[in-house]
């Protein structure tokens, strides 16, 4: 022990790391009836990091390249030890991180944890929640099969609907017109070079906020303790909150090693550009109500195309949502309420539009 | 108009000029063609009356023929005794005895043909000489098959236009035109039901529903200009063409002599002729599809053998079966078990193969492919109950991580309890 | 216990006894260490390579040099197809998809006819795959034959 104390000591002489973690030792978190809601954001961290582990794993293996990629995840499923838990891993995990950072992304939204001054940490965090969202759509083609194919090509197809940029951004994704091995090769720059590095980047950057402007407390919890000081409670980070937290990393480490052995992700059959799309091809669960919702819109509006409509209506809501901070009111302690009406409208809107998309044929 | 430039333009041009619109008023009083047949024809009632949309889609038409170059006549004249004038040609209408010769004159000339299509062959006139109908028609039966009655006339499409009533997918509906009509076929006296029973059969089921343009109709096993039966003995020739294998063993099988000494027509005893319906094991059965027991007695020696094939088939078939089972659960589990699912084809090819060797009618054949089909799905289902021992291992290994994890999180637990009360 | 305006929940000083202490220390110390050996594990065992090569879906050794006679085919395992290699009476190899286009049966090599045979219904196929007669309505698709050192690897043709 006194071995690690010395060690210790020399380290923290040249570093004055005591110093840079004395701030994180007296770091509190509020403490109150909705105080659970906290722990979305460090789950999703640790999904990210379970991504990050798992991904560079199967990177030792896997080949990108239309002739390679199935075979080679085909050998990580088959031939590989432990190669079968680490993809379901990774795939399961990918589809628990979108849904955690969504319920996290919520959660913020309504207990309004965006207030000034945490703008940027909104920002921030939504600029991930679209990179997150690139990650899904770029990884779900590395395995080359046809459900990937196809999802692909729709995709990059409703990108390309978009007015005046819509054709070259859809070129420059699929590296070229068509959906071809030089798309899987461009994706998966995206996917292990571009994404992560941006990702990394914002996230450190999104942290380093929360640290710098503590934990948020909702409004009404705000209100009750400025009438009644003593009823304010909170928790020490360290060790309190992140013993907690650790435990929750735990429970979402045993769910996805259940998931990986239960329902292994499947691996279907490789992908031939040159056979018809299967019937009834649908985006992953996350892009659904998108789908769907395009799929409803009729096919003109007076006299404009009524897909192309959708999607700039999509990239409004998404601007809108970036820059919803910036909407509310000066006040922190008056918030608007329009804003959570607003967010509950949303969430309805695209859970109803996922179930629809998922149980229309 | 250079080379007249110099000397005889003037002598020239003017009458060019006055013929020019003389053509032109001509054709726009008579139409876009100079067939003044069409002008009347195209308007008066059956049996005379000729559809011009139709006659359009002809392909003697559509390579410049036309009404003159069967019925003769003058296609230029308006006055109808002129058109149709013994001394511009006219045969008026064709007797049904002459179609053949008329449409031979033709397509009997490879000289002629080779202007039009040098790969169409040139001997169908003589082909029909040999068939039935050719003979009968030849002996004075004007009630049999001439060429318009299976090609159609004055609106003829080629053989491979879908529209076309020679077209593979319509050829049994336009010889049941006569030989499915009771009344018509009756001074004959064969059976009509064979368009019946062809249209339950396996091969107009792969012509129809599966698009297989090989598959065999009518005229695949009749012919089709030289249309006459194969005849007892030359069936399985017939059949052979495509079903190799299994005319190979029958040649060489206890059948081939039996059936040939009792004028039995070969195939056709357990397949029938028209209505082949796609073969079952019950056919080595001794059920209602039973087809050995049409001949041999229950009990006796090749009845005791009969039985043996059956089973034997029958545990192929399961053994297949089973792996294919265990195979499923394992893949439905997640297992990775695709090479096995191919290999079960092999052992699906061997049970088809032994299918095939009982026509050889020979245990010890049949056995051979049995054992090696039983070796490819004992070796699958090894390979499919090794993915379920391996997923209940993984099973047992999630149990444990779950159980390691519990212990953390319950000794989390007491440890946030301790330090906080 | 602080005298503020606020309650902060933090770590208090040792009051618990000392075996129940000890216990929490073990549980915890033996769980840490069991998910830590259940997360290692696998990823020990994963890093060590497997004994079967992954040549990737398009190459595959079909045979090696010596094991065909002139003038006689073999069949291969070809990813998930079967596989057709022929050497031809005048010693070089060819190579070609063994899937019927007719309806998926399994070809052969006919040295008596030397060319491809399908036993079903009787279809034929030249050396380059192209088909001559019978039912198939399409060629077979050839493959690339690369013969290094004692082995024949065969490839696939088309990139996509």
């Amino acid at each position: 022990m006194s071995l690690l104390r010395n060690l210790g000591a020399w380290f923290n002489e040249r570093l004055d790391w005591n110093s840079l973690m004395a701030p994180l030792r007296k770091k509190t978190v509020p403490r109150h009836r909705l105080s659970y809601w906290y722990f979305l954001g460090g789950i999703t961290l640790f999904l990210f990091m379970i991504q990050v582990v798992t991904g560079i794993l199967l990177l030792l293996y896997y080949r990108p390249g239309a002739n390679e990629a199935f075979e080679s995840v085909q050998y990580i499923m088959t031939q590989v030890q432990f190669g079968w838990l680490l993809r379901s891993i990774h795939s399961w995990s990918a589809n628990l991180m979108i849904f955690t950072a969504m319920a996290h992304m919520f959660s913020v939204l309504l207990l309004k944890a965006y207030r000034k001054p945490r703008e940027l940490t909104w920002i921030s965090g939504v600029i991930l929640l679209f990179l997150v969202l690139g990650f899904g759509f770029s990884g779900y083609l590395l395995p080359w099969n046809t459900l990937a194919y196809f999802a692909t090509k729709v995709g990059t197809e409703i990108t390309g609907q978009v007015p005046i940029i819509g054709k070259p951004l859809m070129v420059f994704l699929r590296g070229g017109e068509d959906v071809t091995g030089a798309t899987l090769s461009r994706f998966f720059g995206f996917h292990v070079a571009v994404l992560p590095g941006l990702a990394t980047v914002l996230v450190l950057v999104h942290l380093l906020l929360v640290q710098r402007f503590g934990i948020s407390v909702p409004p009404k919890v705000e209100q009750e303790w400025i009438v009644n000081p003593n009823a304010r409670r909170e928790m020490k980070f360290f060790p309190n909150f992140a013993l907690r937290e650790l435990m929750a990393w735990y429970v979402a480490l045993g769910v996805l090693g259940a998931l990986a052995a239960l329902f292994p992700w499947n691996l279907g059959v490789k992908a031939d550009p040159f056979a018809p799309a299967p019937a009834g091809i649908k985006p992953e669960w996350y892009f659904l109500f998108m789908f769907q919702t395009l799929k409803l819109i009729p096919s003109k509006i007076g006299p404009i195309d009524g897909e192309v409509l959708g999607v700039l209506a999509f990239g409004l809501a998404g601007l809108i949502w970036l820059l919803l901070p910036l909407l509310e009111s000066r006040q922190p302690s008056r918030p608007k309420q329009w804003i959570s009406a607003f967010a509950l409208v949303a969430l309805v809107y695209m859970t109803g539009m996922s179930i629809y998309g998922h149980l229309a044929k | 108009m250079d080379i007249l430039r110099n000397k005889f333009r003037n002598l020239v041009a003017g009458p060019i000029a006055t013929f020019v619109l003389l053509v032109l008023s001509a054709s726009s009083a008579c139409g876009q063609t100079t067939n003044s047949c069409l002008d009347c024809h195209s308007a008066l009632p059956e049996p005379l009356g000729v559809s011009a949309d139709n006659l359009k889609l002809d392909i003697h038409v559509e390579k410049g023929l036309s009404c003159v170059n069967c019925h003769g006549g003058d296609a230029t004249a308006d006055d109808p005794d002129k058109a149709m004038s013994r001394k511009a040609g006219w045969k008026g209408k064709i007797e049904r005895k002459q179609i053949p010769q008329l449409c031979g004159s033709c397509h009997s000339d490879p000289a002629y043909m080779r202007q039009y299509n040098p790969g169409l062959r040139t001997d169908q006139l003589d082909q029909y000489h040999t068939s039935v109908h050719g003979k009968r028609l030849a002996a004075g039966d004007t009630r049999v098959a001439v060429c318009t009655d299976c090609h159609s006339v004055h609106g003829l499409r080629a053989p491979s236009d879908p529209a076309s009533t020679v077209y593979p997918t319509r050829i049994a509906a336009t010889c049941a035109h006569c030989h499915a009509d009771a009344s018509y076929m009756k001074p004959y006296g064969i059976p009509t039901n064979q368009f019946v029973n062809y249209n339950k059969s396996v091969h107009h089921d792969v012509l129809t529903v599966r698009g297989d343009l090989s598959a065999p109709t009518c005229s695949t096993c009749h012919g089709n200009h030289g249309a006459a039966p194969p005849g007892v003995d030359k069936v399985q020739n017939v059949c052979s063409t495509c079903h190799v294998f299994q005319a190979q063993m029958y040649e060489k099988s206890s059948h081939k002599g039996a059936f040939q000494a009792a004028s039995l027509p070969g195939c056709v005893v357990c397949h029938s002729n028209h209505g082949i319906t796609h073969p079952t094991d019950a056919k080595l059965g001794n059920g209602s599809e039973a087809v050995c027991l049409q001949c041999h007695t229950a009990g006796d020696v090749c009845d005791q053998a009969r039985a043996t094939m059956l089973s034997s088939l029958n545990h192929l078939d399961q053994a297949i079966k089973e792996s294919d089972q265990v195979l499923a659960m394992a893949e439905s589990s997640g297992m990775e078990v695709s090479q096995a699912r191919l290999s079960q084809n092999e052992a699906r090819d061997a049970l088809t193969k032994a299918r095939v060797t009982i026509h050889s009618f020979r245990k010890d054949l049949i056995d051979q492919d049995i054992q090696a089909g039983l070796a490819i799905a004992d070796k699958d289902l090894k390979v499919g109950q090794k993915a379920m021992a391996e997923r209940d291992y993984r099973r047992i290994g999630l149990g444990l991580s779950l159980i390691a994890i519990g212990l953390v999180l319950t000794g989390l637990r007491l440890y946030i309890r301790k330090i906080e009360s | 216990m602080s005298m503020g305006s606020s309650t902060v929940i933090e770590p208090k000083p040792a009051t618990t006894p000392v075996h129940r202490r000890k216990f929490i220390e073990i549980l915890l110390g033996s769980g840490f260490l069991a998910t830590g050996l259940a997360f290692l594990y696998p990823i020990v065992r994963y890093l060590v390579p497997p004994r079967t090569l992954d040549l990737g879906g398009d190459s595959v050794v079909a045979a090696k040099t010596g094991e065909l006679k002139p003038n006689s085919g073999k069949i291969f395992k070809f990813g998930s197809r079967p596989g057709l290699l022929v050497r031809t009476a005048a010693g070089d190899y060819r190579a070609m998809s063994a899937t019927c286009t007719h309806l998926s049966c399994t070809v052969q090599y006919r040295d008596d006819l030397r060319e491809v045979w399908c036993a079903c219904h009787n279809g034929k196929y030249n050396l380059d795959g192209r088909n001559i007669s019978g039912p198939p309505p399409r060629p077979l698709e050839a493959f690339d034959v690369q013969v290094r050192g004692d082995e024949i690897f065969v490839r696939r043709r088309r990139e996509a």
